[in-house]
C-alpha cells in the first residue's frame, strides 16, 4: 500500500482488508485448528528432527523392519554415528573427534517409535527428514506458482488484446514442453540437485495458475469498477494489485491448496525415476511408495508417513477453505 | 454560455474480428463522425438504443478508448496534444457514473477506501485527518451518513450504491459528469431520488452533465438539450422540448412512438 | 370461474439472517384470456408469487406456508412435482427477463423450440420440426427453415425474445407468465415484443400474467393490475380505474414519481426512504415509514385487510394509506 489514502483507510478502521480477513478467519474454528496442526507438522519436521536421537541415514541390517516401539541398545560409537550423521565430509571428522574425546553415554537404550525400515533405519527420523523435503518442495513450488502465476495471469488478463495473446502463447509453449524431458535435461546439465526439483516443479505449476488467474481477470477487467479506477488515472500496477488481484484470491487460494499435494506427488514420481531426491535421503513421497511395496509384510512402513501426509493435506484443504471465506468480504457479517 | 466540451468529427472504429490467419480490413464504425458541444452547466441527454455507440462515445471522451479520427476539446484545448501528465489531470475533469451499481464498486474496498482513492487521485497524498473530512463531506453531499464509511458495498442497497458511485465520481472534482444510464437499473421510487440528487449536484457544484439514457421520460425531465444517436451518428440535436414535441428525424419519431406510456401517461 | 385463483398465498425464505416473508397473504385471480399485471419494486415479491405456484423457488430455503392456487379448479400448491412438471411448459409457460441467458447457447434454436412439444406431447423430431418452423414464422422470424438450425448467439436480443415467445407458446398454454419480458430490451424492440405477446395471446386465447416494475408498460398492455409492496398486495384494479383513481398511498406515490409526468425544472417527487427489510418487518402497514402524508395514521398493530372499494377495485384498508373520498 503506497499512498496516504491506503494507509489512512487502515487507520480509521483499525482494519484493512487483511485485518478484516484475519478477524473473519479467527472465527472459523476448524480453519484455525487446521492452521495450528499444519504449524505443528512443520515444527515436528524441523525442530523435532533436531531433538531426535536417531539419524535417518544410519543403517543396521540386524534390525531390519522392526515394528514400532522396538528398543535398541546402542554403544557409544553407534550413538555418535547417529548424532553426526550428515553425509558431508566435515561431519565425518567431527565424528572422529567426538569419538576420541569420549563424548556421549557409554550404553543407552532407545526406542524406535515408528519402528525401522528394511535397512534398519529409524522410521521416525526418516519421516521427519522426508517431511522437510516434501514441505519444502511444496512450499517453494506453490510460492513460485503463486507469485509468478498470479502476477503473470493478472497482467495478461488486464492488458488483454495482443499482449495477452503473446503472453498466453508463451505459457502454452512452455506447457507443451514434456515435463520429464525438461527435468532430464536439467539434471544432465546440472546434476541431480534438490533445488532443481523445486525450480522445475515451480516452473510448470505456475502455468496453470496463470491461466486460471487470467480467465478470472479477463472478466473482472471489463467490470465497471475497474473502468472507474482507470478514469481516476490510477497507475496500471495499482489497479492490478488493489482492484483486481484481491478479487481473484478466492479461486487462487483454492487452486493453491490443490497445488500442494500435486507437487508432493510429482516430486515422489520424479524421485521414483531417480531424478528427484537421491537415496539415502527421503521424502514423504518416496517413503510412501516404499511403504506401499511392503504393505502386507511390514504395514508400519506405510502407516507413519501416510498418516502424516494425509493429516497435512486434510488440514491444508480446510485451512484453504477458511482462508478463501475469510478473504470474501461477503461471508461473515458481524 | 461557452462550450465546456467540444467533439469534432469524432470517430472510433474497431476492426471486425476474423479468424486466426485471415486479416480483415472491414471495420465497425462504432462512433462515426460525431460533432457535439456541451455547454457549461447544461445537462445534455444522449438517447439511442443499445449498440448505437453511446457507450463507445463516452469511453472515448473518458480517454479509455483510443479514437480513430477527430478531436476532443476541453475548454478549447485539444486533448490529443497534451503530454501524459497533462492528460492525466485533464481526464480527471471527466468522471463517470455507471449503470450497474453492483458492478461499479470494488466489492473488496470499504466506502472510505474507495472515496479516499478518488479524492487523492487529483490531490495526491493527503494528511489522514484531511482525507477523513473530505470523505465525510462527500458522503453528506450525496445524502449518505458518514458513519457508514467503513462498510463494504454489499452492505448497501442499489440506490445507496449508486449514491456511493456518484460520490466517487465527484471525488476528483470533475467538471463534466458522464452518467451512463445511471438510473435504469434502479427501482422507480429510488430512480427519482437519484435524479433529484443529480439535479441538486448540478446546482450546488455547477456540474455539467452528459446524461445517457434510453428512458425518454427521464431524459425529458432532466435534460436541457438532447442528442439522438443512431448507428454511430448523431441524427438530431436540439432543445429537449423541441426534439420531443416536434421530432425532425424519422428515427427520433420512431423512438418516441415506441416509448411505452408516454402517450398514455401524458394524457393522464 | 377464473382460470387461476390465488388465495392468501404465503411464502417465506428461511435464511441465516432470519425468516424473510417474501409473500404475505396475496390473493389474485386471472380470467381466461385476460392480461393481468403485477407491478412492484425489486423485492416486492412479484416474481416469488408466480414462481412459488409453479414450484420454481428453491426449497429449502423457500417454504410455502399457506394459501391455495387453483388453476382450472386444481390446487397447484398440492400437486406433486411430477404433476407440476406436466403442467409447466404445457398449460402454463414462462418468459424470462434476460433473453441472453434464458436460451441454451449450445443447443440449436429449433431443438429448443421443439423441446416442449417433444416432452409434453411426445412428438418425434420429424413431427415437431414443421411446428417449430411455423411457430418461429408466427413470431415474425424470417427464413425460419434456416434459422432453426442456428444457435442463439446468431440472434439479436429482440430476436431471442421472439424465440422465447415462440417456444413458450408452442404448446398453446392457457396461461403465460412473462417476468419482465422487456426490461433488458431497447425501447423500439420493447414495443415490438409487447405487441407480439398481445398478438399471440389474442390468437391463442391465453391469459397472461405480466410481471414488471414499469407502470408505463402496464398501462399499455394490461387489463387488470395488482400493485405489490413488501410482499403484500396493496391495491388491485382494472387498469383504467387504477390510473384514474389510485387509492393507496403507495400506488399514488409511484405514479407521481414517474419523471415523464412531472413538470420540468422542479424537484422530482420521490418516495422517501427505502423498501423495508422483509426479514425485520413486523405487523402493521408496511408502507407507514415511507408514507410522507398520513404515515402517522397507519396501522401499527396488525396487517391492514383488503377491502373492495369499488367493483373490481380492491385496496388495503389502512387509515393512513387509503384515500377515501377522492375521485
Amino acid at each position: 500500500m503506497t499512498t496516504a489514502a491506503a494507509t489512512a483507510s487502515g487507520e480509521i478502521q483499525g482494519r484493512s482488508l487483511w485485518q478484516d480477513a484475519w478477524a473473519r478467519l479467527r472465527r472459523n474454528r476448524l480453519a484455525v485448528v487446521c492452521i495450528f496442526v499444519l504449524g505443528f507438522v512443520i515444527l515436528f519436521c524441523t525442530v523435532g528432527s533436531l531433538l531426535c536421537n536417531w539419524s535417518p541415514h544410519v543403517t543396521n541390517l540386524d534390525l531390519k523392519a522392526k515394528p514400532p516401539g522396538y528398543e535398541e541398545t546402542l554403544d557409544r560409537e553407534t550413538w555418535l554415528r547417529h548424532k553426526y550423521d550428515d553425509l558431508a565430509p566435515e561431519e565425518e571428522q567431527r565424528f572422529a573427534q567426538a569419538l576420541k574425546a569420549g563424548e556421549g553415554p557409554e550404553n543407552v537404550t532407545l526406542r524406535h517409535w515408528l519402528g525401522t525400515d528394511t535397512l534398519g533405519r529409524d522410521l521416525l527420523a526418516r519421516t521427519m527428514q522426508g517431511g522437510r523435503v516434501s514441505l519444502m518442495v511444496a512450499g517453494i513450488a506453490t510460492a513460485v506458482a503463486l507469485l509468478i502465476g498470479v502476477t503473470y495471469g493478472a497482467v495478461a488478463g488486464y492488458l488483454g488484446g495482443r499482449t495477452d495473446d503473446k503472453m498466453m502463447r508463451f505459457v502454452e509453449i512452455l506447457r507443451a514442453l514434456p515435463f520429464l524431458i525438461f527435468v532430464i535435461l536439467l539434471t544432465t546439465m546440472f546434476g541431480t540437485r534438490l533445488w532443481l526439483i523445486y525450480l522445475s516443479i515451480g516452473a510448470i505449476e505456475w502455468l496453470t495458475m496463470a491461466r486460471i488467474v487470467r480467465t478470472q481477470v479477463l472478466g473482472l477487467a471489463r467490470q465497471e469498477f475497474v473502468e472507474a479506477a482507470r478514469s481516476l488515472g490510477l497507475p496500471t500496477s495499482r489497479i492490478i494489485f488493489r482492484h483486481i488481484i484481491p478479487n481473484v484470491l478466492g479461486p487462487v487460494i483454492v487452486y493453491a491448496t490443490l497445488t500442494v499435494p500435486a507437487v508432493m506427488l510429482l516430486e515422489a514420481g520424479l524421485s521414483f525415476l531417480g531424478l528427484g531426491v537421491q537415496p539415502p535421503q527421503s521424502s514423504w513421497g518416496t517413503l510412501i511408495s516404499e511403504g506401499a511395496d511392503q504393505m502386507e509384510t511390514y504395514p508400519w512402513l506405510l502407516a507413519g508417513p501416510a498418516a502424516l501426509f494425509s493429516i497435512t493435506l486434510f488440514c491444508l484443504n480446510f485451512a484453504g477453505d477458511g482462508l478463501r471465506d475469510a478473504m470474501d468480504v461477503k461471508t461473515a457479517k458481524d | 454560455m461557452s462550450a465546456l466540451l467540444q467533439l469534432e468529427d469524432l470517430s472510433v472504429h474497431f476492426p471486425k474480428k476474423r479468424g486466426l490467419f485471415s486479416k480483415s480490413h472491414e471495420v465497425l464504425r462504432a462512433v462515426d463522425g460525431v460533432s457535439l458541444e456541451i455547454q457549461r452547466g447544461e445537462i445534455l441527454g444522449l438517447v439511442g438504443e443499445s449498440g448505437c455507440g453511446k457507450t463507445t462515445l463516452t469511453r472515448a471522451i473518458m480517454q479509455l478508448q483510443p479514437i480513430t479520427a477527430g478531436r476532443i476539446q476541453l475548454e478549447g484545448r485539444d486533448l490529443s496534444h497534451l503530454t501524459a501528465t497533462e492528460l492525466r489531470l485533464a481526464r480527471l475533469n471527466f468522471q463517470m457514473v455507471f449503470q450497474d451499481p453492483y458492478a461499479s464498486l470494488n466489492p473488496r474496498l470499504t466506502i472510505f477506501s474507495a472515496l479516499a482513492e478518488s479524492i487523492t487521485a487529483r490531490t495526491g497524498p493527503l494528511e489522514y485527518e484531511d482525507i477523513k473530512q473530505r470523505v465525510a463531506a462527500l458522503m453528506e453531499r450525496v445524502g449518505l451518513s458518514p458513519s457508514a464509511a467503513l462498510k463494504y458495498p454489499h452492505e448497501f442497497s442499489g440506490g445507496q450504491r449508486q449514491r456511493i458511485a456518484i460520490a466517487r465520481a465527484l471525488g476528483p472534482e470533475p467538471r463534466l459528469l458522464l452518467a451512463d444510464e445511471p438510473v435504469s437499473a434502479l427501482d422507480v421510487s429510488i430512480q427519482s431520488q437519484i435524479i433529484n440528487l443529480l439535479l441538486q449536484l448540478r446546482c450546488d457544484l455547477s456540474l455539467t452533465m452528459l446524461f445517457i439514457s434510453h428512458d425518454l421520460g427521464v431524459v425529458r425531465f432532466i435534460a436541457d438539450r438532447v442528442a439522438v444517436m443512431q448507428n454511430g451518428k448523431i441524427v438530431e440535436t436540439g432543445h429537449t422540448e423541441n426534439v420531443m414535441d416536434a421530432p425532425q428525424h424519422e428515427y427520433t419519431r420512431a423512438l418516441l412512438a415506441a416509448a411505452p406510456g408516454l402517450r398514455r401517461t401524458a394524457s393522464l | 370461474m377464473p382460470l387461476l385463483d390465488v388465495q392468501n398465498l404465503r411464502v417465506a425464505f428461511h435464511t441465516r439472517n432470519g425468516v424473510v416473508r417474501a409473500v404475505t397473504g396475496v390473493s389474485l385471480s386471472v380470467e381466461k384470456g385476460q392480461t393481468v399485471g403485477i407491478v412492484g419494486e425489486s423485492g416486492s415479491g412479484k416474481s416469488v408469487t408466480c414462481y412459488s405456484m409453479l414450484g420454481l423457488i428453491p426449497m429449502p430455503p423457500g417454504r410455502i406456508e399457506g394459501g391455495t392456487a387453483n388453476f382450472d379448479g386444481v390446487d397447484l400448491l398440492k400437486m406433486s412435482r411430477a404433476e407440476l412438471r406436466a403442467i409447466r411448459g404445457r398449460r402454463i409457460s414462462m418468459i424470462f427477463q434476460d433473453p441472453m441467458t434464458s436460451l441454451n447457447p449450445y443447443m440449436r434454436v429449433g431443438d429448443q423450440v421443439m423441446e416442449p412439444l417433444r416432452i409434453h406431447e411426445g412428438l418425434c423430431k420429424a413431427e415437431a420440426l414443421p411446428k417449430a418452423i411455423a411457430a418461429l414464422a408466427e413470431v415474425g422470424i424470417k427464413n425460419p427453415e434456416e434459422r432453426v438450425r442456428q444457435y442463439p448467439h446468431e440472434f439479436s436480443g429482440g430476436m431471442r425474445q421472439r424465440v422465447m415467445i415462440a417456444m413458450s407458446m408452442i404448446t398453446r398454454p392457457e396461461l403465460l407468465i412473462a417476468d419482465e419480458p422487456t426490461t433488458a430490451l431497447d425501447v423500439t424492440i420493447q414495443k415490438q415484443v409487447l405487441d407480439l405477446i398481445k398478438e399471440r395471446q389474442r390468437a391463442l386465447g391465453s391469459a397472461v400474467i405480466l410481471i414488471t416494475h414499469d407502470l408505463a408498460v402496464v398501462s399499455e398492455v394490461c387489463d387488470y393490475v395488482n400493485v405489490m409492496y413488501a410482499g403484500r398486495l396493496v391495491e388491485s384494479a382494472p387498469v383504467g380505474e387504477l390510473f384514474r383513481n389510485p387509492r393507496h398511498a403507495y400506488t399514488r406515490s409511484l405514479m407521481r414519481s414517474i419523471p415523464a409526468l412531472q413538470p420540468k425544472g422542479g424537484t422530482l417527487y420521490t418516495i422517501p426512504g427505502m423498501p423495508p427489510d422483509l426479514a425485520k418487518l413486523g405487523p402493521g402497514c408496511a408502507f407507514r415509514v415511507r408514507n410522507a402524508e398520513n404515515g402517522y395514521l397507519c396501522l401499527t398493530d396488525r396487517d391492514p385487510e383488503i377491502i373492495e372499494i369499488a367493483p373490481g377495485h380492491r385496496v388495503q384498508n389502512c387509515p393512513g394509506c387509503l384515500e377515501r373520498g377522492n375521485a
